[in-house]
């Protein structure tokens, strides 16, 4: 290999470089464990390990979980193990980074002597993250003032927990009683015979005791999808914040944002921290208030994820003002693909609690026969109104 | 200790085309011992993965198929009550006293393995598959990830039951839910995507030997640029290999030569109404023709 990393002369050991290979992982959003670090290592030693492909191989099979892992991992591999020599600050566990802040300093007076090794001086990422810590600034005591507030103006972390109780009882709402399969119960309609004789090996093989089943509540599932195309992006946020609410809610949910293309943002929604959620959807909502293109995007979810996620125990729910440039006919296309796979469909518009509102929308006129439940949402209130017409369902 | 390209090349023997990707994930699952999970679209030969291997240590291969409900008296063990409620009345005609009775229906004999025990009671390390994780509920995950990482099951009538050898687990998944991270964490992953073209001939050329190659080559260009078109079902290996064996069991010599039996054998590939109209009869012969 022509490229060589420079980092290698300063920290100690392969062990160290590993760590710090992990530590470079972890930063780039992949979960590894405190083991990880020791499996990476064994494994090298079941490999050629001085092979750059066979350790990327190797590297990859144990650090990867997911798709998406195994296919950015390559770019991560070559900036840590090829990066001719530019390592990210953190990466290096046994720097002590005030040091070389120092020296970065001296290096902008140009007081340094001879030395002129400074790193790139990286910003601190602390500073960043203190700047933002002012922006939740709204206090838990307005929050039933909120409720009343056009859904505009939610972008706080005490109104994404106001938005998970609204999307509690919204999934509460869409409990389904049809599960086929019986579960032993104290209270059902049907024996549990089973049971009955395994108990009765205690009396003598006398059943005495007389035990039910009885077919257990099974939840649906809730698959959102909300525009964020220019028209919408008033209502944007804040029904992204409801579905931040849903996603921590209920951990079978599953959401995507569309403008012009499908994006999934359910497991950025599910980050502890409330706001960084926010910022990391920010991150993917890359065309965020552009066009939009409900067909195409409705249509890649019909293609994609709802083969795999749709089926009849699932509710598809659009959060969209309908305002397409697409022909309408894609939309409905779509629409009555993931209808056929037996899922429940419901449009949330924010324009239909205006007054004298008609879906005259071209999308939206095509949609309305392939949908079980048109609804207006605008604030949360109107959110948590839904809930009883979801029972009905 | 043997590579992964030995490991490639003995799949390759059992009539696997492994890619590199896949043959290295299943060395380092095999030399650390751990679970493997492999994730990808139905009908790429993830299960498959599993019956080669037990092929290469020629051991047995226990298969778990998940499913919705799947709970521990269908996968772990269960007691045969039927036997052990007739044990009990024979035995109150014999005159046996409650203790006897009572360890004898407890004991093993009448304890119905189910195939998460008999996997750890082989003798030989034999191949665990456990398919369709994402079928299961997560409380099923939870309780598979606790027998993954300590090889021990306990029955309360019997006491703990120790791994006499740790089999040799693969899982696969395609996606219908999301997996816990706890469960990823634990295993050696690998995505296992469609083949290339080159890939695909191999295998083709692996299970239809008797195929002539510019047949082959035909075949697999044409399922390859079918998979390229919008469909509800993309296929798969193994319906690319139907396709093959049906051309071939009619006796064609090129995919272009009779428009009918080409329409006729694509019923194979498609499955679905839609797909059909999606791929009608022109569309194919033109693919069929590009193929070429």
């Amino acid at each position: 290999m022509s490229r060589v990393t420079r980092f290698a002369a300063r920290d100690d050991g392969p062990a160290a470089r590993m760590a710090g290979f992990m530590a470079h992982l972890r930063s780039h959003g992949l979960s590894l464990g405190v083991g990880a670090c020791d499996d990476a290592l064994s494994a090298l030693t079941c490999v050629d390990a001085a092979k750059p492909e066979d350790a990327r191989r190797a590297l990859r099979a144990v650090c990867a979980g997911t798709k998406e892992e195994a296919e950015g991992f390559d770019a991560l591999f070559d900036t840590y193990w090829l990066s001719g020599g530019r390592v990210r600050q953190k990466a290096v566990p046994t720097q002590t980074p005030k040091r070389e802040q120092r020296s970065s300093e001296f290096s902008k007076e140009g007081a340094a002597g001879g030395g002129g090794k400074a790193e790139s001086p990286e910003t601190d990422p602390g500073a960043e993250v203190m700047e933002m810590d002012g922006e939740g600034r709204l206090v838990a005591s307005r929050t039933s003032n909120m409720m009343k507030k056009d859904l505009r103006d939610v972008v706080a972390a005490s109104d994404i927990r106001a938005a998970e109780k609204v999307a509690e009882r919204l999934g509460a709402a869409l409990r389904d009683r049809r599960s086929r399969r019986r579960k032993s119960a104290a209270k059902g309609q049907g024996m549990d015979f089973r049971r009955v004789v395994r108990r009765s090996l205690a009396t003598g093989g006398e059943p005495l005791r007389l035990y039910r089943k009885t077919r257990p509540e099974r939840p649906m599932k809730i698959v959102a999808l909300v525009d964020v195309s220019g028209s919408m992006t008033v209502y944007a946020r804040p029904f992204l914040a409801f579905l931040a609410g849903l996603m921590r809610a209920d951990p079978n949910a599953d959401a995507y944002l569309f403008h012009t293309r499908l994006v999934r943002i359910a497991a950025a929604l599910r980050d502890e921290d409330p706001m960084r959620a926010l910022n990391r959807l920010t991150l993917l909502a890359d065309g965020f208030g552009g066009g939009s293109k409900i067909g195409e995007a409705l249509e890649q979810f019909a293609q994609g994820p709802a083969r795999r996620n749709v089926d009849g125990r699932t509710v598809v729910i659009v959060l969209s003002d309908g305002y397409d440039t697409d022909p309408a006919t894609r939309t409905a296309e779509a629409l009555e693909k993931i209808k056929k796979r037996g899922a429940k469909l419901i449009w949330l518009n924010p324009l239909k609690g205006w007054r004298d509102y008609a879906p005259v929308a071209g999308a939206m006129a095509a949609a309305l026969p392939h949908l079980d439940l048109f609804a207006p949402a605008a604030t949360l209130d109107d959110l948590a109104a839904l809930a009883p017409a979801l029972e009905g369902m | 200790m043997s590579s992964w390209s030995t490991l490639q090349a003995e799949m390759a023997e059992e009539g696997y085309v492994a890619s590199d990707d896949l043959a290295m994930a299943l060395h380092i699952a095999l030399s650390l011992g751990r679970p493997l999970l492999l994730e990808g679209a139905a009908g790429v030969g993830k299960t498959e993965v599993a019956r080669v291997l037990s092929a290469i240590r020629d051991t047995d291969l226990i298969r778990l198929q998940c499913y919705e409900g799947l709970d521990a008296a269908h996968a772990i063990y269960e007691w045969n009550y039927q036997r052990q409620l007739l044990a009990i009345r024979a035995s109150a005609e014999e005159g046996e006293t409650g203790r006897a009775v009572e360890s004898r229906i407890f004991s093993e004999e009448y304890l119905l393995e189910r195939p998460l025990l008999r996997a750890i009671r082989q003798e030989i390390p034999p191949v665990l598959l456990i398919d369709e994780i994402d079928r299961a509920d997560e409380e099923f995950e939870a309780y598979l990830l606790e027998v993954l990482s300590d090889f021990q099951i306990t029955v309360p009538e019997l006491g703990t039951i120790k791994a006499v050898s740790r089999p040799i687990v693969i899982l696969t998944a395609n996606g219908t839910r999301d997996l816990s991270d706890a469960l990823r964490r634990r295993c050696i992953y690998a995505y296992v995507d469609y083949p290339e073209r080159n890939a695909e001939l191999a295998i083709l050329n692996a299970r239809c030997p008797e195929i002539e190659d510019r047949l082959s080559a035909q075949i697999v260009g044409f399922v390859q640029a079918i998979r390229r078109e919008e469909l509800e079902k993309t296929p798969g290996i193994a319906e690319m290999l139907d396709f093959a064996a049906a051309v071939s069991g009619l006796g064609i010599a090129d995919l272009n030569d009779d428009p009918a039996v080409l329409g006729a054998t694509l019923a194979i590939l498609l499955k679905t109404r839609a797909d059909r109209d999606a791929v009608p009869l022109e569309v194919a012969q033109r693919l069929a023709g590009k193929a070429a």
